[in-house]
């Protein structure tokens, strides 16, 4: 047990050392995003030396042989199926005024999921995917829809499909604004908040692979490739902004607004350090 | 069980039922006490301990951190007090929150929580 102790102070060690504090040679606040991604890669990848890097965007599922069993299985069913042919059909479905979400999006919305979020320099901010699709409904007249299930999980489960293994490919511009919300996304990641005193890090860095009562906690590399995702525990679809307040609330801390600039930030930042690992979405989860 | 008698006791008059019937009285707060320390480290909205530790008894144990047993023979109760008081002290990096710093749980609800741990 004292061996054990050794080997989580070790491994946390590493992980704030290599993660929060970028690397050694950098003055500390200095914001390196590309060092910050490798050393992310890095950990990962020596922390779990048998799973590839593309394996990592299974979540849970990527931490034992057995449990990646049970995935296979659950892909020849996929439980996101009917959210995934809701989604095609409202996607091509005209709004009232004869648009459609294609008018919105590059290429027509088709394949474009592994660049969101990006910054938009106009606006100076992030701009999820979710955000853009309500954005493109208000633009056109329609209601917003609600931003955690859903309508939304089913639009941007059709989206991510059609983007299933094109690496993830998040830019930060040139922009001083968008390095500072990328910093910004990381501090958030990493700030311990709520009364049990947890981070994002302390579970998806820190404890990745381990039980949480039955919940097998997945690692933060690749872990919004595959959203939006199908939850048994759920019984449904939910987004990144309700995987984002459900795990705020875990931790009995006050959860944020969905598209909030502090979760904005925080998908940015997360999305970027996953660069190169493939889109997998929608996924299914236990 | 005496359970209601003894909660409704006033403090002097614990004191003299302490003094009155030491051995008998200071048992059965004892085992009471384990009893509401099991329910606090096995209840998801208070210790909830067994989110992280395998302890003996409980179903569904996390993994995150060690087993708890023989804790009796490695740790004075002083010592149990201050890791689950605020473990961070002991360990800055620790993901075990710090329940009597952030006061998830009361001194009194700490005590038993170590009285139960005691017996593991
Ligand atoms: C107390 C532990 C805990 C904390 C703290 C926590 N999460 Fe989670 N998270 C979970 C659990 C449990 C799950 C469900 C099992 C899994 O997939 O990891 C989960 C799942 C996720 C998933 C889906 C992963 C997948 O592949 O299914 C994402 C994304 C996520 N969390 C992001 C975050 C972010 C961002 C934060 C901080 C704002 C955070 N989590 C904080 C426990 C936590
Ligand atoms: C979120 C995870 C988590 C929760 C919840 C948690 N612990 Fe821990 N606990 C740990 C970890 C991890 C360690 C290993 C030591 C460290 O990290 O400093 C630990 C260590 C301990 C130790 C020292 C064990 C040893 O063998 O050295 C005791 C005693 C303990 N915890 C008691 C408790 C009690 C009692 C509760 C509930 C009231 C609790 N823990 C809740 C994560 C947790």
């Amino acid at each position: 047990m004292i061996l054990r102790l050794a080997i989580h102070a070790a491994s946390a060690a590493v992980a704030f050392g290599l993660l929060a504090f970028a690397p050694a040679a950098h003055a500390a606040d200095s914001v390196d995003p590309v060092a910050d991604a490798n050393a992310f890669k890095k950990f990962f990848t020596d922390k779990f030396p048998k799973v590839t890097l593309k394996d990592f965007v299974n979540g849970p599922y990527s931490m034992s042989e057995d449990l990646h069993r049970q995935w296979e299985e659950k892909e020849e069913f996929p439980p996101y199926e009917f959210a995934l042919e809701a989604g095609k059909e409202m996607f091509a479905k005209p709004f009232k005024n004869g648009k459609s979400y294609a008018d919105c999006f590059p290429n027509k919305g088709i394949g474009i999921r592994q660049n969101y979020p990006y910054f938009d320099e106009k606006e100076g901010k992030v701009i999820t995917l979710e955000l853009a699709l309500n954005r493109c409904r208000e633009a056109n007249g329609e209601a917003p829809f609600s931003y955690v299930k859903d309508e939304m999980a089913a639009l941007t489960a059709y989206m991510a499909y059609t983007s299933r293994g094109k690496p993830m490919d998040i830019k930060i511009p040139n922009d001083p604004r968008a390095l500072e919300a990328y910093q910004k996304g990381k501090e958030y990641f990493y700030t311990r908040r709520g009364q049990l005193n947890f981070s994002c890090a302390t579970c998806h860095v820190q404890s990745p692979g381990e039980r949480i009562r039955a919940e097998v906690l997945a690692p933060a590399l690749g872990i919004l490739n595959a959203m939006p995702i199908y939850r048994s525990e759920w019984s449904g679809m939910g987004t990144t902004s309700r995987r984002f307040t459900t795990c705020n609330s875990q931790i009995r801390g006050v959860p944020l607004n969905p598209q909030d600039d502090e979760y904005r930030n925080l998908e940015y930042y997360l999305s970027y350090v996953s660069n190169g690992l493939p889109i997998s979405g929608p996924g299914a989860r236990p | 069980m005496k359970a209601p008698l003894i909660a409704r006791f006033s403090k002097p008059s614990l004191v003299l039922a302490l003094l009155t019937y030491p051995i008998l009285t200071a048992s059965a707060v004892q085992a009471q006490s384990i009893a509401e320390g099991q329910k606090l480290a096995f209840d998801r909205a208070k210790g909830n301990c067994l989110t992280c530790h395998v302890i003996k008894g409980g179903d569904l144990p996390g993994t995150i951190g060690p087993e708890l047993s023989d804790l009796k023979s490695r740790y004075s109760r002083d010592d149990l007090i201050a890791i689950v008081s605020d473990e961070t002290k002991r360990n800055p990096l620790t993901v075990m929150p710090p329940f009597g710093r952030n006061r998830i749980l009361s001194e009194k609800e700490i005590n038993a929580v170590v009285d139960f741990l005691q017996t593991l």
